[in-house]
Order: structure tokens, then C-alpha cells, then sequence
């Protein structure tokens, strides 16, 4: 038996495995690319208050890796944003930007304002110069009124009443800018919304499947998922999908954990 | 697949303009903010309040513009509790031109601060792009300020009236607008005087038509009926 010793594991990355990657680019395997939502985004103003839509569709290179992702992310109650650009820094972004807006609620005990979203947002990706490639239209409804705003990854900003991004935010403003009016109703803002998407996913390779809205007025907001799937898939084998290869369960035991803990009252800690 | 280059940085083609006339300061800019070749902003407000007496016009990369005035004028509210009084139309200047020497390697943003104060009246100081300080009578910059050098060695006079500084500076605009395609849109205007501040906005169809330009028909304004200015 050979005496190895027990040494505990040191913290950091491991670069072991980064010979055998080079070794592997030499002979001609490329990495796989990072995953990009192509996109078409949009946001409206209408008369109670904002309309949010995008397409489902994730790209990595030229491969759809995601046939309906979500793009509508959750910042407040009362707050949504849509993300174009690398997913993983849209959600890592969002997600980071919601939980900080979670504690300022605590601190505060008011609702959120979307101006709060929009500065935390434009502060962290003009830190990182644009290297956090995230654009973002933020949507929402506070005390102030409704605001839509739009965020590149330089970290600038506008303020608009409509506004498109991403790959498709070309053939969607085209919609926009000849459709828009002031004041729309619900009805007429969720069809522009809608219309807008269509182009992007119809007419630009990057944004594809389905469109999802989010409405979002004073005191409500409806996330509607797919709320248009005008790509089904044609050819579906009718027999269905079986896995064959079952893992076999050859014991089940159940343990109730709440056994297993004791609750005790007791005083604080004392040294 | 990708003609637009959304990771372009967003920068602001523009044209601004500070001027000083005898009561206060007329700043003007046009609208448009550039990602590439693909116009993000058509109806963007480049002129920035600092504080109720001083604002500044933005030009260059869109977001390290706004995040030096963002700066400026939470230094300038500090400023204004700490003095007791409104802050200088110099102090204001002083502190953008300070971020904007002190950052000049990280930094792309050619801005012009113009205000009036009880001190001095109207003021206007440029800070282009190294961090130089400079008070003008008037100042151009943005990329449609090339074609308005000669133009103001003609036109410019001391002692203008508020409607001929104004028009001034709207003919300005215009006129870089035509020629520089990084800069379009509308025409803001910003007055600053002793009675307060007056912004104006003057959309395509109200500003004058220069040599080679058509009059518009059958443009979206007259289909979809003249909207109201957006309130932003």
C-alpha cells in the first residue's frame, strides 16, 4: 500500500486540467461558444401603465440551445426586466440586482421604484466597462408612475415610451415607430407588443419560438408566458418519447427529519 | 447575421452649443444617440440639469457622460448644503473638469457647463476631452460642431438679446444637423437667466430648411397626426 499523505484540499482553481485543454485546441476542438440570446425585446408605455414582451429563442453560435427560455425576469412585484446579450450575465445581473431591491424593500419598508432598479443596474455594468454584455429594457410601475427604461452594457440609459433591443430590435422598432401612439389600451398595446415580436422572430435568425408579455399596471402585473406559440413543432413522432433504460430502485427508506432535530428555547449564547 | 453591433459602445454623435448672452446662457443640443450605424435614441435629452442654475451639455460615450454629471451633481447637492447657497456656475465646472482630467484614460465625454449665478451672470465653460477647462463667450463640440466653426466666426456677436441667442443656436443646430449624420433628431434649447430656466423643443418641421432640403409631405407626422411632445 502506498503512503499517501492526507493533505486537505487547497482552495483556488485547479489548473490541472488547462495543459490537456490546450493539448486538445492544438488538434483542432474548438470550446464551445457562450450562450447568447439573439433577441428581440421590447417595451411599451400604454395608458395604465407598461407592456413588456420577448421572444423564447437562446443561440449558441449558430445552434438554438434553448427553444423557449424565459427573458422576462422578476425585479420587484412591481418591476420586470427583459434581458438581451449573454444569458448568463442578463440572469446573473437581474437575479443580483432583484435580491439587492429585496433588501433595500426591507430597509425601506416601501415598494420599489424603478429609477432604484435602474441605478443599481447602470452602476454595476459601467463598472465593468461593457464587459457585462447585458441589454436591458426595464419596465415597471411605482408610487411615481410608470417608467420604461433601456440599459446597455456600457451602462448608459434612456427613457422612452417604446423601446426595442437586441438582435431583432430593428425589424420590432420598425413596427413600433409606425404603430405607436399615446395612451393605448390594454388590448392595443399586448397586440403591438405581440406584432413587434412576430417581426423580430419571423425576420432576424437570432430570435425565434415563442413571445411572452408581461403587463404590468398600478398595484398588478400579469407575467403572461407564451402567450403566443406561432412555431409548433411540425413533425411529432406519434408514438411518443419511452426511456428504456430504467434505473432500477432496489431499496427505499424514508427518514422524517423533523425527528431528528430538537428544538430547544433556550437563552443566548453565553461565553 | 449581425450588421448592428449592439456591444458598440453607445456614443452621441451630436452637436452641442453654450452661449452667452446679456442676461444669462443658451445652451442647445440635438438628439440623437448612435450604437454603430443604428440610431438608439432619436429623442435623447443631452442637456443635463446639475443643479436649478447649471446644466450640462453631453457629448461622446453615452454612459461615461452620464455618470460624470451623475457624479457632478451629487457633489454639487453636497456642495450647495455645505455653502448654504446656490453653487457657481465655476464650481460646477471645475468639479466636471476635475473628473474628467483625473479619469482622462478611462473617460470619452466632451461636455460644455453653462448656468448663471448671482457672481458673475451667465457663464459658459467648455471641458473637452483631455480635461482642459476653458471659459468661452460660446462653445461648440460634439462631431457636428466641425461644420459650425465658420459659421459662428461670422454670426457670433457680444451682447445678444435672449430671441437672438436662442435663434441663434437653434439655426446652429440645424444646420450641423444637416450636414453631420451623427447628429439628428430634434432641437432642444435650454435658457438659463436670473428668472429661472425655460426649456424648448423644437421639432424638424419647425426649423428651417437649408440648401438641398426638401420640404417634407406624407411624413409620419402628418399621417399619424402631430403628437404632443413625450414628457420625460
Amino acid at each position: 500500500m502506498t503512503k499517501s499523505l492526507d493533505v486537505p484540499p487547497k482552495g483556488g482553481f485547479s489548473f490541472d486540467l488547462c495543459r490537456r485543454n490546450d493539448m486538445l485546441e492544438k488538434k483542432g476542438l474548438k470550446a464551445p461558444t457562450y450562450l447568447k440570446t439573439g433577441t428581440t425585446i421590447v417595451g411599451l408605455v400604454f395608458k395604465d401603465g407598461i407592456i413588456l414582451g420577448a421572444d423564447t429563442r437562446a443561440t449558441e453560435g449558430p445552434i438554438v440551445a434553448d427553444k423557449n427560455c424565459e427573458k422576462i425576469h422578476y425585479m420587484a412585484p412591481n418591476i420586470y426586466c427583459c434581458g438581451a446579450g449573454t444569458a448568463a450575465d442578463t440572469e446573473a445581473v437581474t437575479d443580483m440586482v432583484s435580491s439587492q431591491l429585496q433588501l433595500h424593500r426591507y430597509h425601506t419598508g416601501r415598494e420599489s421604484r424603478v429609477v432604484t432598479a435602474l441605478t443599481l443596474l447602470k452602476r454595476h455594468l459601467f463598472n465593468y466597462q461593457g464587459h457585462v454584455s447585458a441589454a436591458l429594457v426595464l419596465g415597471g410601475v411605482d408610487i411615481t408612475g410608470p417608467h420604461l427604461h433601456t440599459i446597455y452594457p456600457h451602462g448608459s440609459t434612456d427613457t422612452l415610451p417604446f423601446a426595442t433591443m437586441g438582435s431583432g430590435s430593428l425589424a420590432a422598432m420598425s413596427v413600433f415607430e409606425s404603430k405607436y401612439q399615446e395612451n393605448l389600451t390594454r388590448e392595443q398595446g399586448v397586440k403591438l407588443v405581440v406584432e413587434a415580436i412576430c417581426a423580430g422572430i419571423f425576420n432576424d435568425l437570432g430570435s425565434g419560438s415563442n413571445v411572452d408579455v408581461c403587463v404590468i399596471t398600478k398595484g398588478n402585473k400579469e407575467y403572461l408566458r407564451n402567450h403566443l406559440t406561432p412555431n409548433p413543432r411540425t413533425f411529432v413522432n406519434p408514438k411518443g418519447f419511452t426511456f428504456s433504460k430504467k434505473t432500477e430502485v432496489l431499496s427505499t427508506k424514508i427518514i422524517p427529519l423533523k425527528e431528528k432535530v430538537e428544538v430547544i428555547e433556550g437563552d443566548a449564547m453565553e461565553e | 447575421m449581425d450588421q448592428v453591433d449592439f456591444n458598440a459602445p453607445h456614443s452621441m454623435g451630436t452637436t452641442i452649443i453654450g452661449v452667452t448672452y446679456n442676461g444669462g446662457v443658451v445652451l442647445g443640443a440635438d438628439s440623437r444617440t448612435s450604437t454603430g450605424v443604428y440610431v438608439a435614441n432619436r429623442a435623447s435629452d443631452k442637456i443635463t440639469k446639475l443643479t436649478d442654475n447649471v446644466y450640462v451639455c453631453r457629448s461622446g460615450s453615452a454612459a461615461d457622460s452620464q455618470v460624470v454629471s451623475d457624479y457632478v451633481r451629487y457633489f454639487l447637492h453636497q456642495h450647495t448644503i455645505q455653502l448654504g447657497q446656490p453653487a457657481t456656475v465655476k464650481v460646477a465646472a471645475n468639479l466636471v473638469r476635475l473628473l474628467a482630467y483625473n479619469n482622462k484614460n478611462n473617460l470619452q465625454t466632451g461636455l460644455i457647463v453653462g448656468g448663471w449665478d448671482k457672481y458673475e451672470g451667465g457663464q459658459i465653460y467648455g471641458v473637452p476631452l483631455g480635461g482642459t477647462i476653458v471659459q468661452q463667450p460660446f462653445a461648440i463640440g460634439g462631431s457636428g460642431s466641425s461644420y459650425l466653426y465658420g459659421f459662428f466666426d461670422q454670426a457670433w456677436k457680444e451682447g445678444m438679446t435672449q430671441e437672438e441667442a436662442e435663434e441663434l443656436v437653434k439655426k446652429a443646430v440645424s444646420l450641423a444637423i444637416a450636414r453631420d449624420g451623427a447628429s439628428g433628431g430634434v432641437v432642444r434649447t435650454v435658457i438659463i437667466n436670473s428668472e429661472g430656466v425655460t426649456r424648448n423643443f423644437y421639432p424638424g418641421d419647425q426649423l428651417p430648411i437649408w440648401h438641398d432640403e426638401l420640404e417634407s409631405h406624407n411624413s409620419l407626422l402628418d399621417i399619424l397626426g402631430a403628437p404632443e411632445p413625450m414628457n420625460i
